[in-house]
């Protein structure tokens, strides 16, 4: 059990904020922290790993790692931590990058093969791709087997397949490490298929927090279906205004009447939803 | 030509070297830890720190070699205790000489090694220290050798700056031949005395010694880029 209970004062992009953030987490549970840029989420996983300070209380296992007279440096927490850049050591080999942390070649050996990556073991970082990076620094971060892990948006430089094979491997490794997560991340499809609970963080508070799916599914009362986008332009056709709507990364037309459209402005956020048909789903 | 360079004493280089080659020894020791520090402090005092550190490089040669003339003499009582303690004189000597360099020279060595400390991405060393490993451990295993061309550029320009030390060496180390005679200054002395051709062979020898060197340090520096590619 994760006991957090913190608050630190943030300069962040609209001025002073206060991060205010009381946790508590289960063991070997997988967490998905998100939020928009700036609301704290970053800071609070540094809080956690020692590498930034803070007012409050952490205690993980019974263990204090803070509180008014205690603060465990990174070196004793024992965590692992994966970075969004990777963070990996250029001077050493992807072997040695993992027996950095810990001499155990065993263990080496065994998570570069779980991950596909036991023909590049002699290879420099810089002589691999993005995906090939962030899967050592994976690997790097099992090596003190630690009891929990902290990821900061550790895919979202990577391109979408890679992602989805990724995903896999975190998962399988938080399955076989028996750790307890917490990864910041943007992506719900990501959340949801990693995550056994989400937490979203607003203006340094917690907003939302429960089961990946009564945070993540946006439908409302009897909506089939709804997405959050952004409205980029509205054009007039005849009678009809269209609203040309960005959704994710895709492009969607809605018909619009007069009324609705001399409301909305191009950059408006917008939800697009429907009632009355059921969507059809096909295999592509 | 040749005749000539046999006859002429080539001692004032060899102590020019031999004066570099120990000053920049000892400062890339000192250095490393006094540039690790002030890049990874965040106290009020660091700019205190920066600038007695940077000092050196804006105080006229002579006002250095003046103060640390006072401090190392016999008569102050740094230099006293040296005497009456070791036995070992500091000024008008080899030992003063190193004193000097190394004072004159630290910034050619800490600003180098503290840019290159600086410019490694914090998230690397915070990875190494989350890892387990101390502060120390993080400067030896991670961020020395990841500053290789920082470390060539902070030696390199130490070096060439001890070798053409001027005012320092003359008010520090006197002039003593096969003592304190380097380079430098013994060029300084045959322009002097209007032995023009004896000017043009020491300081043809330097020119060429310090192109050398140079061309090694920026070969050396275009490899380890390609070869890290870059830190990532």
């Amino acid at each position: 059990m994760i006991e957090i209970s913190i608050e630190k004062e943030l300069l962040g992009s609209l001025g002073k904020m206060d991060l205010c953030v009381d946790l508590q987490i289960e063991k070997q549970s997988f967490v998905a922290l998100s939020g928009q840029s700036g609301s704290g989420k970053t800071t609070l996983l540094r809080i956690l790993a020692g590498l930034e300070k803070a007012k409050g209380r952490i205690s993980v296992d019974q263990e204090v790692w803070l509180d008014q007279n205690v603060y465990r440096v990174p070196q004793k927490r024992g965590i692992g931590f994966v970075f969004q850049d990777y963070a990996l050591f250029p001077n050493m080999s992807v072997l040695e990058n993992l027996l950095f942390v810990k001499k155990d070649k065993v263990l080496a050996e065994q998570l570069l093969e779980m991950t596909e990556l036991g023909e590049l073991a002699h290879r420099k970082p810089a002589t691999l791709s993005g995906g090939q990076k962030q899967r050592v620094s994976l690997c790097r971060a099992m090596m003190n087997r630690p009891k929990l892990l902290l990821m900061d948006e550790p895919l979202s430089a990577l391109d979408p397949s890679m992602r989805t094979k990724l995903q896999h491997e975190i998962l399988s490794l938080h399955k076989a490490f028996e750790t307890t997560t917490i990864m910041v991340s943007h992506d719900p499809s990501e959340m949801y298929k990693l995550s056994s609970r989400v937490v979203v963080l607003s203006q340094g508070k917690i907003v939302q927090d429960g089961d990946a799916k009564s945070v993540l599914l946006r439908t409302q009362g009897s909506q089939k279906f709804s997405f959050e986008g952004e409205l980029l332009d509205i054009v007039k056709v005849d009678v009809i205004y269209v609203a040309i709507v960005a959704i994710g990364q895709q492009i969607v037309e809605v018909v619009l009447d007069e009324g609705e459209a001399q409301n909305l402005r191009a950059g408006d956020t917008v939800n697009i939803g429907t009632k009355a048909f059921a969507p059809i789903l096909h295999k592509k | 030509m040749f005749e000539i360079l046999a006859t002429m004493p080539l001692t004032p280089f060899v102590i020019s070297f031999k004066l570099a080659g120990i000053t920049t020894a000892i400062l890339l020791f000192c250095s490393t830890f006094i540039a690790w520090y002030l890049s990874q402090s965040r106290s009020r005092f660091k700019p205190v720190f920066e600038s007695i550190t940077a000092l050196p490089i804006v105080l006229p040669p002579s006002v250095i070699g003046f103060y640390i003339l006072i401090l190392l003499s016999h008569n102050s009582p740094l230099g006293a205790f040296m005497k009456e303690v070791f036995g070992i004189k500091m000024v008008f000597n080899f030992t003063g000489l190193i004193i000097a360099s190394c004072i004159y020279s630290l910034p050619f060595m800490v600003q180098p090694l503290q840019s290159g400390f600086e410019a490694l991405p914090k998230n690397m060393l915070e990875a190494s220290y989350i890892a387990g490993k101390s502060k120390l451990s993080t400067l030896f295993r991670v961020a020395l050798p990841n500053i290789k061309p920082s470390m060539m550029t902070a030696v390199v320009i130490t070096f060439a700056h001890t070798v053409g030390e001027f005012g320092v060496v003359l008010m520090v180390g006197g002039s003593i031949p096969n003592q304190t005679k380097t380079a430098s200054v013994a060029i300084y002395e045959m322009v002097e005395i209007m032995n023009y051709q004896g000017a043009h062979i020491y300081s043809g020898i330097m020119v060429l010694i310090s192109f050398c060197v140079l061309l090694l340090v920026y070969i050396f520096n275009r490899k380890q880029n390609s070869h890290l590619g870059g830190l990532s």
